[in-house]
């Protein structure tokens, strides 16, 4: 694993207390389409309220590698186990763990907020439905657009709500792919509220994102892919975004 | 099924309040039926023993058709959004899903069927208010919806979506098409005595394809 040209700040320190429970173990993962390789033999842990951010060009293998944690696709080989579960094994118990944000919102245009948030609280079982989905409009700035059809929606407001369905049934790993997209300043707000909130709960985050100083400032840990090819794992800060921007450009 | 009916129920509810307030899949679907019953109505000779054999084949034309465009539509719905995935991800059995979305649009296409008739009735000069009209009207819905949620799921993922659903089809909804009509042309004709094979043809596809569908929905919108 190439990391030394970006790892130019200070190495990590010892005496950070550095959570070990591992929420998800990736074990030589590997996904093709027909005989392209997109993910090749990926190996990676996850712990209990880490921030991951993972990083790559288009087509990198970023978003497959979030649906296949997400029982969306099947790995071609190697496992892949979250919260004690193996994905290809016990699924429905994997997505009971998982919460997603993906490039569309998974949300209903001609149901209201509060319909939306509704329907996904009684599929995932949330147990305290009325008030929690109070509590998620809240968190996500919306519960004063709680009635409203989300066709009347802005892309903002969508994806601050697709964040919302996400954490809905208080899950342990957030996948998020790009969930910066779209948002303005106060849904990136709202967004970074979101992963302080859900780390406060020792939830774990894994999520892309172009924009690299936000990735580096919200992460803890920035996993980079090349050509389905995990080529670093390093703590951000000890990462130069300049340096990393020129490498992710050179691809 | 795993997770029993209350989630069945749930997705039932999503796509019922949401197509009260678009009407966008019976709207469709009812002018269709429609339309091609009034234009059946002209074009066929309707004296004699002809009335009966020739609208019973232009009512399940009519249904059928609207059915697939009923079919593909809700399918649509669910992919352009990316709500299907997001379906998808909820922690219930593939099978629920499928269950969910079978009884939906079995639900759109009946009411649709049931608006119709009387017209249907009226137009062609038939009794149309017998109850083992209704029997067949509900065993033909059932096969079709079965096979055609099915179908509309993996025919979604296609280009050519509106086009691939009838050609999928088709082949395998042909025995319910014919014992549809067949058995409506003896009940229109008065010769219920003969209609026993007809229903225990559809009753055997609508309880073989239910199966068949709702086992290998998981392998069909698997990735």
């Amino acid at each position: 694993m190439n990391v030394s040209p970006l790892q130019q700040r200070a190495p990590v320190d010892a005496a950070a207390p550095i959570p070990r429970v591992p929420r998800v173990k990736i074990n030589r993962l590997t996904k093709r389409y027909e005989r392209r390789g997109v993910l090749r033999s990926i190996d990676l842990e996850l712990y209990d309220g880490e921030r991951v951010v993972l990083l790559g060009a288009n087509g990198a293998g970023k978003t497959t590698l979030l649906r296949i944690l997400a029982t969306l696709s099947r790995p071609t080989s190697g496992s892949v186990t979250i919260a004690g579960h193996l994905t290809h094994k016990d699924a429905q118990a994997v997505r009971a763990q998982v919460g997603v944000v993906a490039h569309q919102p998974y949300l209903y245009d001609d149901l209201t907020a509060a319909e939306n948030l509704r329907f996904f609280a009684r599929m995932y079982d949330v147990a305290d439905e009325r008030s929690r989905i109070d509590e998620v409009l809240f968190l996500v700035g919306l519960i004063a657009r709680r009635d409203d059809r989300v066709r009347t929606f802005s892309r903002g407001m969508q994806q601050r709500l697709a964040i919302g369905r996400a954490i809905l049934h208080r899950p342990a790993l957030l996948l998020f792919d790009e969930p910066d997209s779209g948002l303005d300043r106060e849904g990136a707000r709202v967004l970074e509220r979101i992963l302080g909130y859900h780390r406060s709960g020792g939830g774990t985050t894994l999520m892309t994102t172009h924009d690299l100083r936000f990735g580096l400032t919200v992460g803890d840990r920035v996993l980079l892919l090349e050509n389905g090819k995990l080529v670093l794992d390093a703590p951000s800060h000890t990462l130069e975004e300049n340096a990393l921007d020129e490498r992710l450009a050179r691809r | 099924m795993r997770d029993g009916l209350g989630k069945v129920s749930i997705l039932v509810w999503k796509d019922l309040l949401t197509e009260v307030r678009t009407k966008d899949l019976f709207g469709g679907m009812f002018i269709f039926a429609v339309l091609t019953i009034i234009t059946f109505n002209f074009a066929f000779d309707l004296s004699g023993a002809n009335r009966a054999a020739s609208g019973a084949g232009a009512m399940w034309v009519a249904f059928n058709f609207a059915g697939f465009l009923g079919l593909g539509r809700s399918i649509a719905l669910e992919r352009d959004r990316g709500s299907l995935d997001g379906l998808l991800l909820c922690p219930v059995d593939r099978g629920t899903i499928f269950m969910g979305k079978f009884i939906g649009n079995l639900l759109f296409i009946s009411l649709v069927e049931v608006i119709s008739v009387p017209i249907f009735g009226a137009l062609f000069n038939l009794n149309v208010f017998q109850p083992a009209l209704f029997l067949v009207l509900l065993l033909g819905t059932v096969g079709f919806a079965a096979i055609g949620t099915l179908l509309a799921v993996m025919a979604a993922s296609t280009r050519s979506r509106e086009v691939m659903l009838p050609v999928l089809m088709f082949p395998i909804l042909l025995p319910v098409v014919i014992a549809s009509v067949r058995a409506t042309t003896l009940i229109l004709t008065d010769q219920t005595r003969d209609l026993a094979p007809w229903l225990n043809l559809l009753g055997a596809y609508d309880v073989l394809f239910l199966a068949i569908s709702y086992l290998v929905f998981e392998r069909v919108v698997e990735e």
